[in-house]
């Protein structure tokens, strides 16, 4: 093998090679569209029928948007605007739009108040979603924000609002003065005192029911897309903490509590929504104790709040499983209890793993809030196949419907998804 | 290796007992991991545990901060039994301190973060004073200019440092070492090595599993050779290199010494 090398394996640098910048390689549009459309023949083919589709959906979808009216009082008046160019009948949307938004029942001269709860949302979600660029006593605005909004959307007492949140205020005292004998004992304090709160409070707000007063509007007057918003935001936020402690149950070593959780999240996730739906709509009530009857919309979202938490329970528990066993050790290692290991370095690191997968859940829930339609709940969807396509007025206008109710839904899921992506890059700590 | 010149024999062990584990015994599930291990550590001792891979000597320092259950025999840490008691394990964990091969610093907290974390929430130290702690124990590992980036950011030796200074942040009365220079590449073994003789030298009761032998001879009051989950010979650093008894521990010594 030797005789092969010429010269002698010794060798000893005496000078340093200077870095240089890379090559510069062939650029621009030409180059672009070279290796990424008409690389060879069948790539040129794709490249032709790609085009074609898209050009024949333009063709379809250009002039049903430009040509379409926006004004007209019903599907006759549009017809005669449109002369058949083919443009859509718009107009539907301008007339029915407030009925699209609020329902066909919530009083029209109290629209201003869940206009405004939704306003205010713009106001009390930032703190949360943007933790890391507030200060942190915004979080106030966003904790005080359920009972603002209860208050507007359905009106009544605000010292049932007000009552709630000093309960929610003082259990949260009691946990934090407690909990120094233990997790446990303070949270099973916390609930006692909330609850006595509660109770206490319930007396005294029916006693003075017109302090505050604004007119009561029924559950069942809620509609339109207001009321997937109001499920939609409601149940995400209450079944991403259900979820954690879902996941976190299933982990446990306690057999009952370990129990509880496989058999909750396998027989929820065993069983279609729409099931659980019709549960909600019929049958709950026998679950809930005599002379109270809760409200339609409290059952749905106890419904869809277990539904889509036990999906984020195991999300999350792939999250847990993806850390390695030395940061548990860690804890461990250095004192920290369960309840702080778990909060200050579990929970972290597995709920950042787990953003793609939690935000999947949310999106696919807030969708699944128009499935309250089938349960005659008159949310978005509900509201345009019934009662406006059903109307003489509007019947057959089905593009422009749907395609409203589309958008509508696309904005917000679309708006979740580049949060959660600009969450992960934020939460990015490895190459910064 | 004359190491043993330099071997600081003259540091201060005292009379007082810091760790007593008698006839422990461990299994996993119908494994023998731990066979009757009797130990004794004194205030001050610096003990290295070596032996071949799977002879239980990560397992043995595991149990004595409770990260492993025993199933039998006794521990008693500075003065508190081992038991399945909850309090007394918090207890023992808090006293002391131990160092992975594979750094477990959080990656989702700043080095900073990392060291007042279980100063602020365990020992509930203001933040500032913790924080001042956490600064003069990075300084003492010689990283104080890393602060306030993140894990993922330092090197392998650095990070090994920073867990050093996060234990002692805690003021541990007995530190642990579980192989801290096996997952480093060699450049950055002696840094870390450094910490730990610079440590060795402040009197601190130490128990390191690892195979450097160089640093068993340099620091160690007494090398422990383990096989099959039983203390195969012990001794001080000198006759147990230079004069070994049992054939296992001749063969292992020749086989890591020998090249």
């Amino acid at each position: 093998m030797s005789e092969v090398h010429a010269h002698t394996v010794a060798f000893v640098r005496t000078s340093e090679i200077p870095a240089s910048p890379p090559p510069v390689a062939e650029a621009g549009a030409v180059k672009w569209i070279k290796d990424n459309l008409i690389s060879g023949p069948f790539n040129t083919i794709m490249t032709i029928l790609g085009i074609l589709v898209v050009a024949y959906l333009l063709a379809g979808l250009i002039p049903w948007i430009a040509n379409g009216t926006w004004t007209g009082a019903d599907i006759r008046e549009c017809r005669e605007i449109l002369q058949g160019s083919g443009g859509g009948c718009f107009a539907v949307i301008a007339e029915r739009w407030p009925q699209l938004l609020f329902g066909f029942q919530y009083p029209d001269y109290l629209r201003w108040r869940p206009t405004l709860a939704f306003v205010l949302l713009f106001l009390a979600v930032p703190p949360a979603l943007f933790v890391m660029f507030l200060p942190r006593w915004t979080l106030i605005v966003t904790a005080i924000y359920p009972f603002v909004a209860y208050w507007l959307i359905w009106g009544g007492t605000i010292l049932s609002p007000i009552v709630a949140a000093v309960g929610f205020l003082v259990g949260y005292l009691v946990f934090t003065k407690v909990e120094k004998r233990g997790f446990v004992q303070g949270l099973a304090a916390g609930i006692v005192a909330a609850v006595a709160v509660w109770w206490i409070g319930g007396v005294i707000a029916e006693e003075f029911s017109r302090v505050g007063a604004l007119e009561v509007v029924e559950s069942r007057a809620l509609g339109g897309f207001m009321l997937n918003l109001i499920l939609g935001v409601v149940c995400v936020s209450l079944s991403i903490p259900l979820g954690i402690v879902l996941a976190l149950g299933r982990q446990s070593k306690l057999p009952i509590v370990k129990g509880f959780c496989v058999v909750f999240i396998e027989f929820v996730r065993g069983v279609p929504l729409i099931t659980l739906l019709f549960v909600a709509n019929v049958v709950l009530a026998y679950f809930f104790p005599p002379n109270s009857n809760p409200d339609l919309i409290i059952r749905v979202i106890i419904m869809i709040t277990m539904f889509s938490s036990a999906y984020i329970a195991e999300v999350i528990r792939g999250g847990l499983a993806a850390l390695p066993k030395g940061q548990y050790e860690a804890g461990d290692s250095l004192g920290l209890d369960y309840p702080q290991s778990m909060r200050l370095i579990i929970l972290p690191q597995a709920l950042k793993i787990s953003i793609p997968g939690i935000v999947n859940v949310a999106v696919g829930l807030f969708k699944d809030t128009t499935l309250v339609s089938v349960i005659s709940m008159f949310d978005l969807v509900g509201m345009i196949r019934g009662p406006i396509l059903s109307s003489t007025d509007w019947t057959g206008v089905y593009w422009e419907l749907w395609a409203a109710a589309c958008v509508l839904f696309f904005i917000v899921c679309y708006g979740i998804s580049q949060y959660s992506q600009w969450l992960e890059r934020q939460l990015r700590t490895d190459h910064r | 290796m004359a190491m043993a010149d330099t071997n600081p024999q003259g540091m201060t062990v005292s009379d007082e007992v810091a760790i007593e584990i008698k006839g422990m015994n461990k299994w996993y599930g119908q494994f023998h991991v731990l066979r009757d291990i009797d130990l004794t550590v004194q205030r001050g001792e610096r003990i290295v545990i070596c032996g071949p891979s799977g002879s239980g000597k990560s397992t043995l320092i595991r149990c004595i901060n409770a990260l492993e259950e025993h199933q039998q025999g006794s521990i008693v840490v500075d003065g508190v039994p081992l038991s399945s008691d909850l309090k007394n394990i918090d207890k023992i964990r808090s006293e002391v301190g131990m160092c992975f091969q594979h750094f477990n610093l959080f990656p989702h907290l700043t080095i900073l973060e990392n060291c007042t974390l279980a100063p602020i929430w365990v020992r509930k130290t203001p933040k500032k004073e913790a924080e001042d702690t956490a600064m003069y124990f990075l300084e003492k590992v010689k990283i104080p200019d890393q602060a306030n980036k993140y894990p993922g950011q330092l090197s392998g030796g650095q990070q090994q440092r920073v867990a050093i200074a996060r234990s002692l942040c805690m003021r541990p009365r007995i530190m642990l070492f579980d192989e801290p220079t096996s997952a480093l590449d060699p450049e950055m073994i002696k840094e870390v090595l450094d910490t730990m003789i610079q440590l060795a030298e402040e009197g601190m009761t130490m128990l390191c599993v690892t195979h450097e032998m160089g640093f068993a001879r340099q620091v160690a009051n007494r090398v422990i050779f383990m096989d099959a989950g039983q203390i195969v010979e012990q001794n001080e650093p000198e006759s147990f290199f230079l004069n070994p008894q049992n054939e296992r521990t001749k063969l292992f010594l020749s086989q890591i010494l020998g090249h």
